[in-house]
């Protein structure tokens, strides 16, 4: 890429970490307590998640997961590479196949980001969260999202845990045919 | 990669949380200024960001106008996904950009049903014009109409000193 187009491209890709800080900023601003921001992320993110699932099945063209681990491998290699142009391994899986951990070296949301010390339970990127529990959910999957590891907050690297809760039966509206 | 998006889904939730909890606050009326300032303060600090970035180690502008083209092409396309289409000034210190498939817009149906709603949607991008002036060293007002969805102009007076 000559100069001119890799600054364009820098541009782009910094307008949604840019933009999330600012997000985040408001929320301390508005918000008593590092709690309550991550509840506010987590419930943005999970609005976010709902809409964002039907995007991205439009763009993949990814058939119905057989199983949880196909789940995983979707999100890290083909969702995540995606939209945060990352691809995070997925390790750790519990015995029963129903909890696994996707480990991200780099956390493209961080770019330009430092935790100030009165925020030491924040976690910044807590939108993530949201956003993979609504998608899951329209797609038939309760799930708990939470982060186990931030490199925000001191450890290597930043690690996402996703367990399997249970099957969302479809709901029909009453009366159909 | 398809992070525009992720910007587009997370502008419009932004919006919609900060027009939520301000209802659930108080009187509509006062709050539905401090919903547009503080959707427009966030906006202008972004824009200040992205623009630092890239013009680190570009050459200076010329004049005002060499700046607004830049806003208008470069700044936009990166920003908007696509270029200003039509640009016009008074020389004499404002400027009028037109979009007429406004990105932040077209996810709002088109015609007049939501025409009261898109002015939430555009407080980001002005603040995200004035930042971006802001330090390019134009200091200025932006305002945005709708005219009609998803067809969008937007305002720049520079502020004289």
């Amino acid at each position: 890429l000559c100069r001119e187009c890799k600054r364009l491209t820098i541009l782009n890709s910094e307008l949604f970490t840019l933009t999330y800080g600012a997000l985040v900023t408001q929320l301390c601003k508005d918000y008593e307590n590092d709690e309550e921001v991550n509840k506010q992320l987590d419930k943005m993110g999970y609005n976010i998640g709902v809409r964002l699932i039907e995007d991205f099945l439009a763009r993949s063209s990814v058939g119905r997961c057989q199983d949880f681990r196909e789940t995983a491998d979707v999100i890290a290699k083909v969702a995540f590479k995606m939209y945060l142009g990352i691809t995070p391994s997925v390790t750790n899986w519990s015995p029963a196949g129903d909890e696994f951990s996707l480990i991200l070296e780099s956390n493209p949301l961080v770019d330009f980001v430092e935790l100030p010390d009165n925020h030491s339970t924040l976690v910044y990127s807590n939108l993530l969260c949201g956003v993979l529990r609504g998608a899951l959910e329209m797609v038939q999957m309760a799930v708990d999202v939470k982060f186990a590891q931030d490199s925000l907050r001191g450890d290597n690297v930043t690690e996402i845990r996703m367990k399997f809760i249970k099957r969302i039966e479809e709901n029909l509206p009453a009366g159909d045919e | 990669m398809a992070d525009d998006v992720l910007f587009e889904f997370l502008h419009m939730e932004m919006v919609s949380h900060i027009y939520k909890e301000q209802a659930s606050r108080g009187e509509m009326d006062k709050d539905r200024a401090t919903c547009v300032s503080a959707l427009e303060g966030m906006g202008f600090r972004v824009g200040q960001g992205l623009i630092e970035r890239f013009t680190k180690d570009s050459p200076s502008f010329k004049d005002d106008l060499d700046i607004m083209k830049f806003i208008c092409k470069d700044f936009w396309i990166n920003v908007f996904r696509k270029q200003i289409d039509n640009l016009r000034t008074n020389h004499q210190g404002t400027y009028v950009l037109q979009d007429n498939k406004f990105s932040l817009l077209t996810q709002l149906s088109s015609g007049k049903q939501y025409l009261e709603e898109a002015p939430k949607y555009l407080a980001y991008s002005c603040g995200l014009v004035r930042g971006a002036l802001s330090n390019l060293g134009m200091d200025c007002v932006v305002t945005a109409e709708v005219s009609p969805m998803p067809s969008c102009k937007f305002q720049v007076v520079i502020q004289k000193i």
